[in-house]
């Protein structure tokens, strides 16, 4: 809001174009049901783009322009915004909703210009060949679904059999979205795979939690958003579930989700696609250049914590995407093509994450024609209510391959001829 | 007793204690249609309203600091104290009180004998100013809502059950806390509309408005009267759904389970709107406990819950306990 209305009074004393050149468009939600989410990763994936700015003089010389626009996390919206602001040289969309993603996937191909979609949005789109402008780095939500059994594999000396699991689910696309993978899984290493469907939008679990209470599945998963994460956090210590079984998805781990509930969360774990360190130097760096400067998106008080760091982390990926579409095309001023092309050639490794002022923020990956959705792997994190804060519990986990990547193929392959598309890698 | 029959009997009370919780926001639009017509669409926002400056005043949050701070370049968020919830409570009734004021003075009052269609409008309009005020005022982010409601199971009928049945029903704390609340709030309106002037005044105007006017009875007082009382109920609805899922956008959205409420209890009607979360709660809980988890995949409470109202609106059109419409020609 601040950062808005910053923007509107700054827009109407200047009321002359902005000189940047490499555009971001952001398709943030800052109202609305899902506005806690939306806010922190908006302010994080702005607010780095302003310390390169601030700090460097942009990328490669080259300022950045973030276009903000308010989608509400409705699918409508957010193709309105995209229209709106692909005439402005828009080099990437990071749309922040599967749903919206769906509809911009063929929109953005006749396009030409790419989606990051970050842990979300159509799995199969890591098939580079077949979904050229589409790239889901460093993780998708089925290598979710395997991280979080191989986590479990691992909990319980490598054998899973005869235990049993339950998934909660928002009933919607998404929700549904690891159903398959777990399938696969169980059936794999001898688990049952209990599926609780929550409606829209999940303020009344009882029924879910009361049949968890009856059944007593070992482990709960939750593929969960908005308002469904912190009822059934609550709904979950409410009916005693050990809160150290109740893992959620990278959607589903967000402070918010768990301060409602007070002391009762605690133990709670979620997955996560990137670490947690509130104490990165990149933070200190955005502290002095962006927020004390007066120019966060936010407040300022969002800095360092999950949502804002994956943000944050989105927006550092884009930006060593253009550094790398830069030095592949020897130009600063990029065109959304030559972005693709920074993406499709993408290095994320210690060495980098460390200059960038955040070592081991993500996993180390690395992306190429075929392969658009890096490593795969995701950790698991823990929520400690008396410190305020979620804490590591493991290092990166690899996900199950032999499972997902089948799965990946069929789904692609199955898009690739319902779209007359030819797979093979974008020309450069 | 077989355990089947004994989890049907768990989900049965579960659905009972989830009717009361859909009926404290059903009570809202019955007040407020009985005493002017009009179905307020606003309700459901109007008790993330009040629940959000519940919080913000118990936290000493500055209202509209992001707009204060935006225009005045300051950086204030905080007044420093924190007020007790119960002072709290009380200042959140004055500002629904205000709110009741200014909505009849700056919309209603303009739009006396218009189509009930107009007045339904003008809440839809209502509702998205009043979500949009609630959001500059205090901010978006989910708010921790502490009253000192006790949640969790109830360790007594939990203990009793077990010995009697040798399984222990799982009743949460809090559904007891708003079935107790539902309760006085009933009997709290039903005399405060027959013992007081003010109660047989308002029902004076639900019966017959002209007739009301006729023998002195200001339209404008009783219509910021119940409004009012409906901002009252609104807010401890937002209490009460606000204290499981921490306050944030989507209590707005409670609004969506009252409806099937009213369908099935009728609008003009507060027992009707008790009865009727009490059918729809056990309906939509047995039905996907006996039938939708088993068969249909789950997920099948939102829905049913309008199958069921439509079901009865087909054999009684104004609802279990709504009144008859007879229009003479």
């Amino acid at each position: 809001m601040k950062k808005t209305l910053t923007t509107l009074a700054v827009t109407a004393l200047l009321a002359g174009p902005a000189a940047a050149d490499l555009v971001i468009p952001d398709l943030s939600y800052r109202t609305g049901p899902y506005a806690a989410g939306g806010i922190p990763f908006s302010d994080g994936y702005q607010d780095y783009f302003e310390l390169l700015n601030q700090r460097d003089g942009g990328i490669g010389g080259e300022m950045v322009r973030v276009v903000e626009c308010e989608t509400g996390y409705n699918t409508e919206k957010g193709v309105e915004c995209y229209e709106s602001t692909k005439g402005e040289g828009a080099l990437v969309y990071q749309p922040l909703s599967t749903g919206i993603t769906y509809q911009l996937i063929p929109k953005a191909a006749a396009d030409g210009i790419p989606l990051h979609t970050m842990g979300y949005g159509r799995t199969s789109a890591r098939n580079g060949e077949v979904f050229n402008n589409v790239f889901n780095y460093p993780a998708n939500y089925w290598d979710a679904a395997s991280v979080a059994v191989n986590y479990l594999l691992d909990e319980n000396g490598g054998d899973l059999s005869g235990k049993t699991i339950a998934l909660v689910y928002h009933n919607s696309a998404y929700g549904k979205e690891p159903i398959r993978t777990l399938e696969a899984l169980a059936e794999k290493h001898g688990f049952d795979l209990t599926q609780l469907a929550v409606d829209h939008p999940g303020q009344e679990q009882k029924s879910q939690w009361l049949q968890i209470r009856r059944e007593r599945p070992d482990y709960v998963l939750m593929w969960g958003w908005g308002v469904m994460n912190q009822v059934a956090v609550q709904e979950a210590a409410n009916v005693r579930f050990p809160m150290e079984n109740f893992i959620g998805n990278w959607w589903a781990g967000a402070e918010h989700d768990v301060t409602p509930a007070g002391d009762a969360a605690n133990g709670y774990k979620s997955l996560n696609m990137n670490t947690i360190n509130p104490d990165a130097p990149v933070f200190d760096e955005i502290r002095e250049h962006v927020v004390d400067a007066g120019l966060a998106a936010g407040d300022g008080s969002n800095v360092g914590n999950v949502l804002y760091t994956r943000g944050m982390y989105a927006a550092m990926l884009a930006a060593e995407a253009i550094r790398k579409a830069q030095e592949i095309h020897g130009t600063a001023n990029i065109t959304p093509a030559m972005m693709r092309d920074g993406m499709a050639a993408l290095e994320m490794t210690e060495a980098r994450m460390e200059e960038l002022g955040y070592p081991n923020i993500g996993p180390v990956f690395s992306v190429s024609c075929q392969n658009h959705g890096g490593s795969g792997q995701g950790l698991v994190q823990q929520w400690n209510a008396s410190e305020q804060r979620f804490e590591p519990l493991t290092g990166f986990i690899e996900p199950d391959r032999e499972v997902i990547d089948p799965l990946i193929q069929e789904d692609s392959m199955a898009y690739a001829e319902e779209n007359g598309i030819t797979p093979g890698c974008a020309d450069s | 007793m077989p355990d089947q029959l004994l989890f049907a009997t768990e989900v049965a009370l579960n659905g009972l204690m989830a009717g009361v919780m859909y009926s404290l926001v059903a009570l809202g639009f019955v007040l407020i249609f009985k005493a002017s017509g009009i179905f307020n669409y606003a309700q459901g926002v109007m008790a993330l309203f009040a629940a959000m400056t519940l919080v913000g005043i118990q936290n000493g949050q500055v209202p509209f600091s992001h707009l204060i701070n935006a225009i005045f370049g300051t950086d204030i968020h905080y007044f420093g104290w924190e007020a007790p919830a119960i002072l709290a409570i009380a200042l959140t009734v004055v500002v629904m009180i205000a709110l009741a004021w200014a909505v009849n003075r700056f919309i209603f009052r303009h739009l006396v004998n218009q189509e009930p269609i107009i007045l339904f409008m003008a809440t839809i309009g209502l509702a998205y100013f009043l979500e949009g005020v609630a959001d500059l005022m205090w901010g978006s982010e989910i708010k921790t809502l502490d009253v000192g409601l006790p949640q969790g199971i109830n360790e007594t009928i939990d203990s009793v059950t077990f010995e009697i049945f040798g399984y222990g029903f799982f009743i949460d704390n809090l559904d007891i806390v708003a079935t107790v609340i539902a309760a006085l709030l009933v009997l709290g309106l039903v005399a405060f509309s027959q013992y007081t002037k003010q109660g047989r005044a308002l029902r004076a105007v639900a019966d017959d408005h002209q007739a009301a006017l006729s023998v002195g009875i200001s339209l404008n007082f009783i219509w910021v009267l119940v409004w009012s009382i409906a901002g009252f109920v609104a807010l401890v609805a937002g209490i009460m759904w606000g204290a499981k899922s921490g306050v944030q956008f989507s209590l707005s959205l409670i609004a969506l389970k009252a409806l099937p409420v009213l369908m099935l209890g009728g609008f003009t009607s507060i027992p009707g709107a008790i009865v009727g979360g009490l059918i729809i709660g056990v309906g939509e809980k047995l039905f996907e406990f006996a039938i939708g988890q088993p068969f249909l995949g789950g997920a099948t409470e939102n829905w049913f819950a309008y199958v069921l109202a439509l079901l009865f609106l087909v054999f009684r059109p104004q609802g279990l306990f709504g009144e008859k419409i007879i229009e003479r020609v």
